[in-house]
Order: structure tokens, then sequence, then C-alpha cells
């Protein structure tokens, strides 16, 4: 039964991609849409099993890559780390199944469209079931294509098939630290299986590996390989320049891949390799340095964009920072805790964001909105939740799984934890500031869009709102649902043998005890950015902008993204462009084909040429020769015997 | 009964017969046409039929090699008929009477003059490939090996592009030097060893320095077969000349020869050479795997970044190789079994447009996803097999490569590993341009969907690359036993890299 969960949705994208040959879309949506749905009813079962049950299990399918002792095979691995991710993954991807068909009604390929979401799914689900290194990078690349096939949807749209490349490309990179992981870690233990390596985690730490002539550390090296895979595939500082672009897809897609699900899968595999990451401090101090370095980074990105969905990216960003510094000082529960309550507040504001997009005639741009508040009263509604649920207020989920990375970041006691926790604590108060930010232009004041475009503005249909309110019940419940189980007093128990913290790393536990400022400054933070924000723009409206004047060489840094783009394409893209045509050109034209062939036959023929000259039919310039090779004999013979 | 059937020389010389009846056929030009294809169809649909025996009937367990046939040929010398199949070379036949059939397939429409003697030169092409893969002579696969070269450079010579002179004739230079530095060094072998049969060849002791110079007189040739940098700019003009079907079997099947050499000769015959040389074959195939990436990056004929992409992904196959080690090899042969079939899709691929746009340049196409979305399914796996992509037999390659590679020295791995990222790069920018996009050139609009028989290409080839990809143990099982006999042949003349593991 457990092996369905991860097959249905593989059957419902072949199913559904043989009937978009014959544009069967209706029946396409059914079978999808009733896979995941089947899905999310195992999922349950096997959370309930797994996780509150505490009885672990592994499915073995069959031989996979075997040759000597590098042995990979397909199996599924069911732990309580996989069994949240079951419930995420399937619950948030049967409700964006159903929402697709309502915001998809226009298109005209929508079984390709389903067919897609649930190969995503079919990828995703084979990664958080890996019970070894190489079929999670099956998984890892397998949503990957599944991600640039959807971002790049409609690729009639140039904009749309080179962000498409742009993620392929930029996770590439990121795929390359995790093959070279991959590799360090086989080399280490002799093995890819997950038991095999955390069984002997503790005894390899003291060993050495020598990597590109160093002698370092040998799983320091392992994971910080490892975790230059999770920075491209969760978008973090460095590797994030793909996600924003990634809004090109449909808004379901950025709901699915680019929040809930698929880059998620970064903090996904630190947690899953916490009994090796253990071993490996420095490591995670690298971990806590990029994801604080994100938080903040992309907190400072997302207060200047204008458009909808790229504001939220970049809060996505920020968000799966947060993620990756809580598991950096060894507080996995609570990265995984907060992953899981994002995946639920994020995916709802996002597919507001979409309804909102959908009423306003495909407006994307936050200063052609407003004024739309009373004419889409559900989706105003869900977005206050989101937006709640993400600055953090009380009794919304984002409250407790913030505060938990916060203050264990502050319990951890270290250089690093604490930068964290500063960095955190400011990113909190921007996360704030651009959710009302967005809020109030996109729903507030005097309407920016034209009067055409206003007279269509409608409430979504009820297949796209109904997903909403699910989604928002638990962006409402989940936190305080799930405190006491992921983070409570009794974690060690729900969580297993699937996350190991060594006992001196006492973060999470130190957590409950931080003292009350620390509780109570990212609300108090919170509510600031809040209030800043509606000053500016429900009430001072001329302020922003003249702020932006004011600091014009920092506005237009974040404003443009840090240049991070600008920057990659001077040093990377063109230059290897540039480097190829060079190397054709110079390379195997001229140095290579002018010495080699092309020299040779050249050399050839003007010696033929030269010889074919000497042959020019006068008997005396014959009889001349003649003359001379007999003087040369002569001599040659004289002087060689004369000489002797 | 059937297990005395002399099945090798059935398969390899069923094409021939094919050749004699091609002869035999008489009428007006259209008709002749016409049936030259139905006959050479037939026969090499025929011959691929007759090769399945010996994936059935082969016995992965074993060592040494099996269908063994020996004969007189030239009695009293050491020279004899010598033919049989291991788990190295059974693949690689299967691998030649596939594509055959299905290069045939290809060419159906696109050569219209002279089909009876194009066909001849196919299923003499074909003759000469199992021939090779098969012989356990050296002097018969010398003959094999060289003869190869004559169809494929009347294929490209006479039913090439513009340029097919210069191109066949570069092809030739290349091909024909390295050779004969190795027709010297077999020489030489003879008179050392007295025989040229492979397996006592195998078991020969050469002296050390003997080895050296035997080693970079096969390398000559076969790092040109590969090719391997600086040798490898043949390859980019040669496809771009060659019809589809040449470069299909070009890429699937003669480029292995040089892979397959290695295998058979190199590391059995010379390891101490072979040990020695292995900084230089890793220096160069890092250089083949960076730089023909970026320069396939600059191309603007489809052809020949798909033919730079081959010399790319062929830089993984010697690693694998030249590491010595189990995961290294069993990924060089699964790599190169692997790319047979990928790029001769790819090849396929660009043959499908061509057909209906007669151009190769990437601009003047893009948006042909639109109009042919089944073409675009295809020549989408199989762009995403040649990237690597896991579930794809491209990955599983790659993948043991890498492992082998970190073996030999992390810098190996390390450099090798970027050809995942320039690989994506490049295959998808190429995707991009032709499938993706708005459609600006007209007389793509006017593209006819894909046919029957091109379906009926891709569906093979599509199938293997998925099966491979999902089960690889079909293949890696099958090269395993002999796999693990080349390793003990080179830790029992105590090779140090050996001894390190």
């Amino acid at each position: 039964m457990y092996s369905l969960i991860v097959f249905l949705p593989l059957l419902g994208a072949v199913i559904a991609g043989l009937l978009s040959l014959s544009n069967r879309d209706r029946a396409a949506e059914i079978v999808t849409v009733s896979g995941l749905l089947l899905s999310l009813l195992f999922s349950i079962i096997a959370f309930a099993n797994v996780a509150i049950g505490g009885q672990p299990e592994t499915v073995n399918l069959a031989r996979w890559i075997s040759s000597g002792s590098f042995v990979a095979n397909w199996s599924l691995r069911f732990d309580t780390l996989t069994a949240v991710m079951l419930i995420v993954v399937t619950g948030v991807s049967s409700m964006v199944h159903i929402y697709s068909i309502g915001y998809m009604s226009h298109d005209n390929a929508r079984a390709r469209f389903m067919a897609y979401l649930s190969l995503f799914t079919f990828a995703m689900l084979m990664l958080i079931t890996a019970d070894n290194l190489v079929q999670m990078f099956f998984g890892w690349e397998g949503v990957g294509v599944a991600s640039y096939l959807l971002i790049g949807f409609w690729y009639k749209k140039d904009s749309a098939h080179s962000a498409a490349m742009k993620a392929f490309v930029v996770n590439r990179v990121g795929d390359f630290g995790f093959a070279l992981g991959i590799l360090a870690v086989y080399a280490l233990f002799g093995s890819v299986q997950f038991d095999v390596i955390f069984a002997q985690s503790s005894v390899i730490a003291a060993t050495d590996i020598n990597f590109l002539g160093y002698r370092l550390p040998a799983l320091e090296v392992a994971g910080i390989l490892l975790f230059i895979g999770a920075m491209g595939k969760s978008a973090q500082l460095g590797l994030h320049t793909w996600l924003p672009d990634a809004m090109e897809g449909p808004t379901p897609v950025s709901a699915l891949i680019h929040a809930a699900t698929m880059v998620t899968a970064g903090v996904f595999m630190i947690c899953r390799l916490s009994p090796m990451l253990e071993y490996a401090p420095f490591a995670l101090d690298v971990i806590t340095i990029v994801g604080a370095l994100t938080a903040i980074f992309a907190a400072t990105v997302g207060m200047t964009q204008f458009d909808i969905k790229r504001v939220i990216a970049y809060s996505t960003c920020s968000q799966l920072g947060y993620m990756f510094f809580a598991a950096g000082v060894s507080a996995y529960p609570a990265a995984m805790f907060h992953l899981t309550t994002h995946a639920f507040f994020k995916a709802l504001l996002f597919l507001g964001a979409g309804s909102v997009i959908h009423a306003l005639s495909d407006e994307q741009d936050l200063r052609n909105m407003g004024g739309i508040w009373k004419k889409v009263p559900v989706t105003y509604a869900m977005m206050w939740i989101g937006s709640l649920a993400l600055a953090g207020f009380p009794f919304f989920a984002g409250y407790y799984s913030k505060d938990m990375i916060l203050e264990a970041a502050y319990a951890a006691q270290s250089g690093v934890g604490s930068m964290a926790f500063w960095l955190g604590c400011l990113a909190a108060f921007l996360t704030a500031f651009y959710s009302w930010r967005l809020l109030i232009m996109a729903f507030h004041g005097a309407p920016r869009a034209s009067a055409q475009v206003m007279s269509h503005v409608h409430e979504s249909p009820k297949v796209m709102t109904l997903p909403l309110l699910v989604l928002a019940i638990g962006a409402v419940f989940a936190g305080w649902l799930g405190y006491e189980l992921f983070v409570g007093h009794d974690m060690k128990q729900f969580w297993g043998a699937s996350i190991f913290i060594l006992p001196t790393n006492t973060a999470m536990e130190d957590a409950h005890h931080v003292p009350t400022w620390v509780k109570l400054l990212p609300i108090v933070l919170a509510s600031s950015g809040v209030a800043l924000a509606v000053l500016f723009y429900a009430y001072w409206t001329s302020m922003p902008a003249r702020i932006a004047a004011i600091f014009r060489p920092i506005y237009l840094l974040f404003y443009n993204k840090w240049y991070f783009d600008e920057l990659y394409d001077t040093i990377f893209v063109r230059p290897a462009v540039r480097f190829g045509a060079y190397l054709w050109q110079r390379g195997d034209r001229d140095t290579i084909d002018g010495f080699g062939p092309d020299g040779m036959s050249a050399f050839i023929y003007r010696l033929s040429g030269m010889c074919s000259r000497v042959q020019t039919g006068f008997v005396f310039h014959y009889a001349f020769a003649m003359l001379i090779g007999v003087v040369v004999l002569v001599s040659w013979y004289y002087l060689r015997f004369k000489g002797a | 009964m059937i297990d005395n059937w002399p099945i090798l020389s059935i398969v390899t010389f069923l094409p021939l017969a094919g050749v004699l009846f091609l002869l035999l056929i008489k009428g007006d030009e259209k008709a002749l046409a016409q049936n030259s294809r139905f006959v050479a169809m037939w026969v090499s649909g025929f011959t691929f039929l007759v090769s399945l025996p010996l994936l059935i009937g082969f016995d992965s367990s074993l060592t040494g090699y099996q269908f063994e046939e020996k004969g007189v040929w030239l009695a009293g010398t050491g020279i004899g008929y010598h033919m049989g199949v291991d788990g190295i070379s059974m693949p690689f036949v299967l691998l030649s009477t596939l594509l055959t059939p299905l290069s045939i397939l290809a060419s159906w429409r696109a050569i219209t003059h002279r089909v009876r003697e194009y066909m001849i030169a196919f299923l003499v092409l074909e003759t000469m490939m199992i021939g090779m893969f098969v012989s356990l002579d050296m002097l018969m696969f010398y003959l094999f090996f060289e003869a190869v070269l004559i169809p494929m450079f009347l294929i490209i010579g006479i039913w090439g592009g513009p340029r097919r002179v210069y191109a066949a004739f570069k092809f030739f230079l290349y091909t024909l030097l390295g050779s004969v530095l190795m027709l010297v060094c077999m020489l030489a072998m003879y008179i050392d060893a007295g025989t040229t049969d492979i397996p006592a060849l195998t078991a020969h002791q050469f002296a050390e320095p003997m080895q050296t110079w035997l080693f970079l007189g096969f390398l000559a040739s076969f790092a040109v077969k590969v090719p391997m940098w600086p040798v490898h700019t043949w390859l980019p003009d040669a496809h771009v000349e060659a019809p589809t079907a040449g470069s299909m079997i070009l890429a699937g099947v003669l480029l292995k020869m040089g892979g397959y050499g290695f295998l058979r000769f190199s590391l059995p015959m010379f390891p101490l050479a072979s040990e020695f040389f292995a900084p230089l074959i890793f220096t160069l195939s890092i250089i083949a795997v960076i730089y023909t990436s970026l320069v396939a990056l600059a191309q603007s004929d489809m052809k020949k970044m798909i033919a730079y992409s081959s010399v790319a992904h062929m830089g993984f196959v010697t690693i694998g190789i030249f590491t010595m080690t189990e995961q290294g090899i069993a990924g060089a042969m699964f790599q190169m079994i692997s790319h047979g079939l990928v790029s001769a899709a790819l090849f396929f691929s660009v043959g499908v447009v061509y057909d209906r746009l007669h151009t190769r340049e990437i601009s003047a196409y893009g948006g042909v996803a639109a109009v042919m979305p089944r073409y675009a399914v295809f020549f989408m796996f199989m762009m995403l097999a040649s990237v690597g992509l896991p579930g794809t037999s491209g990955f599983v390659g790659e993948m043991l490569v890498l492992v082998g590679a970190w073996h030999a020295s992390s810098w190996v791995a390390f450099f090798t590993a970027t050809g995942l990222v320039l690989g994506a790069t490049y295959m998808l920018w190429l995707y991009r341009r032709v499938m993706f996009g708005a459609i600006v050139n007209d007389q793509v609009k006017a593209m006819e969907p894909m046919q029957m028989r091109e379906f009926s290409i891709f569906l093979p080839l599509t199938f293997l690359v998925l099966l491979f990809g999902v089960y690889p143990m079909a293949l890696l099982d099958v090269m395993a036993v002999s796999i693990q006999f080349v390793l003990d042949g080179l830790s029992a003349s105590g090779l140090s890299l050996l001894a390190a593991n």
C-alpha cells in the first residue's frame, strides 16, 4: 500500500500524458486528481502508522545500479521524516491539482499540465522516500525536470522558456556539488545507503579525505558538497537566481513547486542527513551562515519588488533561509516544523495571488492593482490569513514555527547562532513589512487598473476557493496542532531515529527556556513592520518614493536584486559563450586543423606543386640536372674515400 | 542443435548475402530503389533477429568467450579464423544489429539517388562492424576494423552534403594515419608472441618497454576513433556532411570501436603501459569534456553541436576505462551503449526536421514544439537522456564513471563532473532555440507532423533508454564477469594503482 502513495501519481501522469495526445482534458483532470487524492489518503494512513504509531518501514522494490561494491537499489523508506513530508507533498499537491482545474480552465493544454503536475509529485515522493543518496538524486533531478517543464509550460513565451532553462542549469550547478558529495560519501563509507552511512558516521568523523590535493576532515567535505546541492534546489544565496524567474510558470506551479515542496527538498535533505552532519560542525556552521544571509538578503529584495509573485518568491527564499539556519544550529525538528507550516501558508499566499491575478485578467504588477478587496472577499480573507501566518502573529502557524527557530538560534549560544538570531529578527521585521505592503497595494487604495479590467474583476470559482480554504485551515491550525508533536517535550519519541541530535547540541531543548524578551522580540518587530507598511502605503503614500530617492544607491541595490544576475552574466555566461567560440575558431580550426589535416594536405599540395614545376619538358633542363647529379655523386665518393 | 550453429559467422555475413541479393535486382530506377529499400530492410531486420540468440543464450556467469568458432585460415602461421563474444563485445553486436535496420528506415525518404548502392554500402558496413566486434584474431580484427572505413567513406563522400569530399578525406586521413601505426604494432606483437590469437595474446606477457610503444601505437588508432581531443576535428565535419543514417551509425557504433579497442587490447595486453599513461588519458579526456562542451555552446549548426557533444560524452568513456576500477569500466561500457542509443536518436531527431526544412541552422527553427508535439516529446526525452537525467540510461554510465574517477583522483572526478553542468547548458539551449518560442519562420508552420515510420524509429530507442535507465542491471549483469576478468588481468600484473585498493 505504501508503494501506491508513490506510484499512483506516476500512473496518473502517464495516463494524463497519453490523454493529452488526444486533448481529452477533462479525463486527464479526473485521473490525476483522483490519483492524488488516493495518494493523500494513503499518506495520512502512513503518517498515522509510521509517525504517530512509531513503526518505520522500508519497502524494497528492485535492484537499480549495482557494480562491484557500489549498490543503489530502488527502495522506499518510510520513517517519521518521510511521513511528515508525505503529508506536506500529497496534501499541497492534491489541493493544487484541484485548484488548477479552475485556474487553467482557459488553457488548451490542460491535460499536459496535469500530467506534469503529477509527474512532479511522483518525483518529489521518490525524493522523500529514498533510502539511499542515489535514489534521492533521482528524485532530486526528477523534480528539477518537472519544474523545468512547468516553468516553461507556456513555451511560446520567450521569458518562460529562458526562465525554465535558467532554473535547470543553476540547479545543475548545485547538483554538481550533490554528485561530488555522493562520490565522497561512497569513498568514505563504501556505501550510499543511509543506514550504513548513519551507523558509521561517528567513526568516519575522525578520518580525513583527500579532496583536490588537500587533506580535509572527511565529513565536513562530504557535508558541504551535499549542501551545495541543497543550496541549488532550495535557492540559497548564490544559487537563488533561478527562483524569482521561475515565477514565469503558471501560478499553481509556483505554489506547489516553488513554495511548498520542491524548494524545501534541500532542507529535507539536511534533516535526513542529520546523523551524518551532527559530526560535521563546520559544515553546520556554513549552513547556518548561508541560511541567515539568505533570510535577510531575500527580505531586502522582496521589499522593493512590484511583481506580486516575485515578492512572494523572495519571501519563500527568505523563509527557506530560516529553515536552513535552524538545521545549522541542530534544531532539525524546528526546521521541519517551519517547513510544514510554511508549505500551507505559502501555498495559500501563492494560490491567493493567483486568484488575484486571475481576477485582474492576468495582471501581476502591484502598481496596477488596488481597490479590489470588496470584489474578491474570499481571496482577500485568504491573503490576510496567509500574511498573518507568514509574519508570525500569535496563534497562526508561522508564530509557532518561526519563533521556535529564532529561539533555537538564540539558544545555540554560538557566534553563528547569534548572527542567525539577529539577522532572523531583522528579516522578521522586513517580512511583516513587505507582506502588508503587498496586501495594501493589491487590495486597497484607489483602483489603478484600467476601467475595462476593473469591470471584469470577479471572485474565483469554487474549485479554486475551496483548496484555498483547506490550506487556510492548515495555515491557521498547523502550528497549534503540530507544536507538541514536532518540537514539544516528547518530540524525541515522535521523530524516532529519523532525526539524530548529538547530546551536546542542546539548542532544541534550551529553546524552551530562553529569556522572555527573546520570545517577545519577533512579535514586536513583526507588529512594527506591519505598522510601518500601513503608514507608508495607506496613509503617507509619498514616503516610500521619497525614501527610495534619499537612499538611492541602497534602493537600487535591493531593487536590482543585488545585481546577482548581471554579475553571473558577466563572469560566467558571456565568457563561456565567447570562450567556446574562441576555442572553436582558434583551437579547432586554426591550431588543430591548421597544423593537422589541413596544414598537412596544404603542405603536400605545395610540395607536389614544386615537384611538378621541375618537370618542365625541356631536354637541357634535364641534362643540366643530370650534370649536377653527377658532380654531387663524384664529389661525395671522392670526399668519402679520400677522408677514409 | 542450435548450439552447434556458427551463429556469429551467420550474423556477421548475413548482410553480405543480402548484398549479393541486391546486386541481382533489376528494373527501372524507381522500382529498383524501392526494392532495394525493402531488401535492405528485410535483411538487416532478419540479421537483428538472428543476433537475438546471442543475448538469450549468453551465460553471464561465465568467464571467457562464448559462441566460439575456430577455423583454419592460414595454417601453421598462428593466424586463424576465430570468433567469439564476451560480456564486453556482445552488447556492441546487438547495438550494431539494432541500429542498422533503424538507420535504413531513417534513410527511406531522404536518399533518392543510387539507392541500391547506398543500401549495399550499409549492409557491407554492418558486416564489417559486427565482424570487428566478434573477431578473436588480431588480423581479422584489423581487417574488419579498417574495412569499416570504406563503406562509411563512401556514404559520406557520395550521399553527403555540399562539403562531403573534404569531410570524407579528413575522416579517411585521420583514421588511416592511426591505423598504420597500429598495424606496425600488430606486426611487432605477432613477431614477439608468434600468434595473432587474441586470447593467447592476452595471456602473453609483453616486456615493459615494448608495452609502451605498443600502447602508443594502438592509442594513435583508438584515440582517433573515440575521438579524443585533439584528434577529434574530423568528427564534426564528418557528421555535418554525412546523411542522417550515416551519422546515426557513425555516432552509434563507429565511435565505440575506440573504446572497445582499449578494453580488448590496451588494458589486457599492455597493463603496465596503460597504468603509466592513464594520467595522460585523463588529461586529454578532461580537456575533451570541457573544451568540446564549450565549443558546442558556440555552434549554430544542430548536427555540429551534437557531434561536439559526442566528443564530450566519449571523454567520460575514456576516463572510465582508464580508472581501471570496476565501476569506471562498467560505467564506460554503459555510457558507450547508452550513447549509442541516445546519439543515434539525437542525430535522427535532427534528420526529422532536416527532411522537412532542409537546413540544420538552429536559427531557421524556433517554435517547432507547437507544430510537432509528439516529436517534441521524443526529442525532449533524448535531450534529457543526453544530459544524464537519472531514470534514463545516460545517468547510469556517468554516475559509475564518476565513482571510478573519484577513486583515481578527486581532481579527475571534479573536472569530469563539470560536464554535468556544461552538457545541460548546450543541450537545453539547443532544444530551446529549436523547439520553443514563437514561430518566426513561416516554413516551420508548414512542417508536417511525425510519420509512423519516424515514430517506429524513436520507439525502440526510447524504450531501451528508459529500460536501461530504470533497470540497468539488464546490461550491467551481462558485463560484470568480463570486466572482472580484465581487472583480474590487471592486478595479476601487479599494478600499484590496484594494489592501493
